[in-house]
């Protein structure tokens, strides 16, 4: 028998002893963030939906100027609520969320026919407030249409003159493209799957053979250090298959626990899928095995050896966060590619020079 | 046979063995004497290959060790200073895994455990997980692993460190059996006692160099001393590091 392969028999029988390996590799690495994901997004869409239909409560001062721009707010489910004391100071410090204020001088502007302000006070760091403020925004606007459209018709005119352009936009997104926005993240949930599965057996197999003393025993039998070395790391690379796998599998459960044709979204994850992303992510798996078996190998202690490959774990997110902040199209990740076919990709360069 | 000729080997400025040889015989027991830090387990580290001398030669039944180090371990049975088992593995388990390492089939292997188990009366541990063995237990299956495959020469460091007086006394008396199968048997020691009771040779290393190499009754004489507590004490130059 190939020492390799005895090698590496040995080290799967080993850990699949230890119950912590275990869970790790095929119950929390898998498992943990396809359930995040679920509940995340699972509790964004509730939100956006409860606040879409939801009364929102907008406190406005001097409703008195303007009754019938009052009375339409009310129409359309907004909830007029006191006026407040210094509504800057209240935005700010985030006591509401937004607050109309309508001048004194409205009611004779208005009057006149000239534009009439009202004051639309937020803050637009807070993303919370977003939704209500694009609300409310809207039924604002909707009026001065509205009322322009009455003004010009009491006019005798027509009111298509009020509108020299119109933009009629044909969305071509499908409800699978608008998935891609989650599926963005995938990438980086797969990554961490394989990560998370890998890392107990680079760690036993390097810095735990050493700290348990049996290193030096092992290499006193007649066998290439290369062999023991490729059966280690065919050990680790199965185990982070292994997590990659029930990841994947997971994420494509998890696709129906999500209320996504809600948003008019496809999540769905077929056998095709899940077989070009293992194939796709195979190199890549036999690389984090080899990275984490490295890092691991130049710990002393198992501690060590935990610290580093924690450290390790940020690498895979270098990418995704490059890409929400220069968003990849696909031309862009062709060219990406063949990029990484000439070099080593560039973000996991660093650490194996070290 | 084991034999050393000049090895030299320094860590930085430190020169931890400083042209180091001996000779280990076929049906005898070689001991090798010296007061921690002589330089003894890197010694014994460049036999068995896991270090390369900085210069000097390794022969392992006439076989060179910098040339075909594989040979070389083949024909060793090593028990390292480092006799780390791999807990999650039965007695049995980590000594088939040795087994099969060094090449051997099953039914060699089966044979092979069964003889070992008798001979280091291991009986009643060969199918517990090595998790919670005593000191005794642990030296027994690291010895049991080492000579799966009937090694022709054995390598011990301090085969009996860490052991009780009972675990010590079979030890040794296992290393005489050791002898009787005509094997070369090798083992550093820095009791005194233990090596005089022992060995057909003795040679005694300090600072890195071999200050005596030869049988206990001519390192009695060469000393003038009928002690040969007294004759290790006069080869090294002092006591320090040595236990009786």
């Amino acid at each position: 028998m190939n020492a390799a392969w005895i090698v590496f028999l040995k080290e799967v029988r080993e850990n699949l002893r230890d119950r912590r390996t275990v869970l790790n590799t095929l119950l929390t690495g898998p498992l943990m963030a396809p359930i995040i994901f679920v509940l995340l997004i699972n509790g964004m869409i509730a939100r956006e939906l409860e606040k879409a239909e939801k009364p929102l409560p907008v406190p406005v001062i001097g409703a008195e100027h303007a009754p019938n721009l009052v009375d339409m707010l009310k129409q359309n489910g907004i909830v007029i609520e006191a006026p407040i004391a210094e509504p800057e100071r209240a935005v700010r410090e985030q006591d509401a969320d937004l607050v109309l204020r309508i001048p004194e001088s409205y009611a004779k502007s208005w009057s006149k026919g000239e534009p009439a302000q009202v004051e639309l006070i937020y803050d637009a760091s807070q993303r919370d407030a977003q939704g209500s403020i694009a609300r409310l925004q809207g039924i604002l606007d909707a009026y001065a249409q509205r009322s322009g459209t009455l003004r010009v018709l009491a006019r005798g005119l027509s009111p298509s003159i009020l509108k020299p352009l119109v933009v009629a936009t044909r969305d071509q997104s499908t409800a699978q493209s608008r998935g891609s926005m989650m599926f963005s993240m995938l990438p980086y949930f797969f990554i961490l799957g394989a990560f998370i599965g890998g890392m107990a057996l680079a760690i036993d197999t390097t810095a735990g053979e050493r700290e348990r003393q049996s290193l030096e025993p092992l290499f006193a039998n007649p066998v290439k250090r290369s062999k023991i070395l490729i059966g280690k790391l065919g050990a680790t690379s199965v185990f982070a298959l292994t997590s990659l796998l029930l990841s994947i599998v997971a994420f494509s459960l998890a696709g129906q626990f999500m209320p996504t044709e809600k948003l008019g979204m496809s999540l769905s994850i077929g056998v095709h899928f899940v077989s070009l992303t293992l194939l796709t992510m195979l190199p890549l798996v036999a690389m984090i095995a080899a990275l984490q078996t490295l890092a691991a190998a130049f710990a002393k202690s198992f501690r060590e050896a935990q610290t580093y490959l924690s450290l390790l774990m940020f690498v895979p997110a270098v990418p995704t966060m490059l890409m929400s902040i220069f968003p990849f199209s696909r031309q862009h990740a062709v060219r990406a590619c063949l990029g990484i076919a000439r070099s080593p990709r560039p973000e996991f360069s660093p650490s194996i020079q070290k | 046979m084991i034999e050393v000729q000049d090895l030299h080997k320094a860590f930085g400025a430190v020169k931890a063995v400083d042209g180091v040889s001996f000779t280990a015989r076929d049906g005898e027991i070689t001991g090798l004497l010296g007061p921690n830090g002589a330089g003894k387990t890197t010694t014994l580290r460049m036999l068995y290959t896991l270090m390369q001398p900085d210069r000097g030669r390794v022969l392992v039944d006439g076989i060179d060790a910098a040339a075909d180090p594989l040979s070389v371990r083949q024909r060793l049975g090593v028990l390292p200073d480092a006799r780390g088992l791999y807990k999650r593995l039965s007695a049995r388990e980590n000594i088939d895994y040795f087994g099969r390492l060094q090449g051997l089939d099953e039914a060699t292997i089966a044979t092979r455990c069964e003889a070992l188990c008798k001979a280091l009366d291991m009986g009643e541990i060969m199918e517990r997980r090595s998790e919670g063995f005593s000191q005794g237990q642990r030296v027994k299956t690291a010895i049991a692993r080492a000579l799966v495959h009937d090694p022709k020469n054995c390598i011990l460091d301090e085969p009996t460190n860490g052991l009780d007086v009972m675990a010590t006394r079979a030890m040794r008396e296992f290393l005489r059996h050791l002898k009787s199968e005509g094997r070369c048997v090798l083992f550093s020691s820095h009791i005194m006692q233990e090596v005089g009771a022992l060995c057909d040779r003795i040679v005694v290393i300090a600072h890195g160099k071999v200050v005596a190499d030869a049988a206990p009754d001519e390192l009695r004489e060469q000393a003038a001393t009928d002690n040969l507590e007294d004759a290790f004490v006069k080869v090294i130059g002092s006591a320090e590091g040595l236990a009786a």
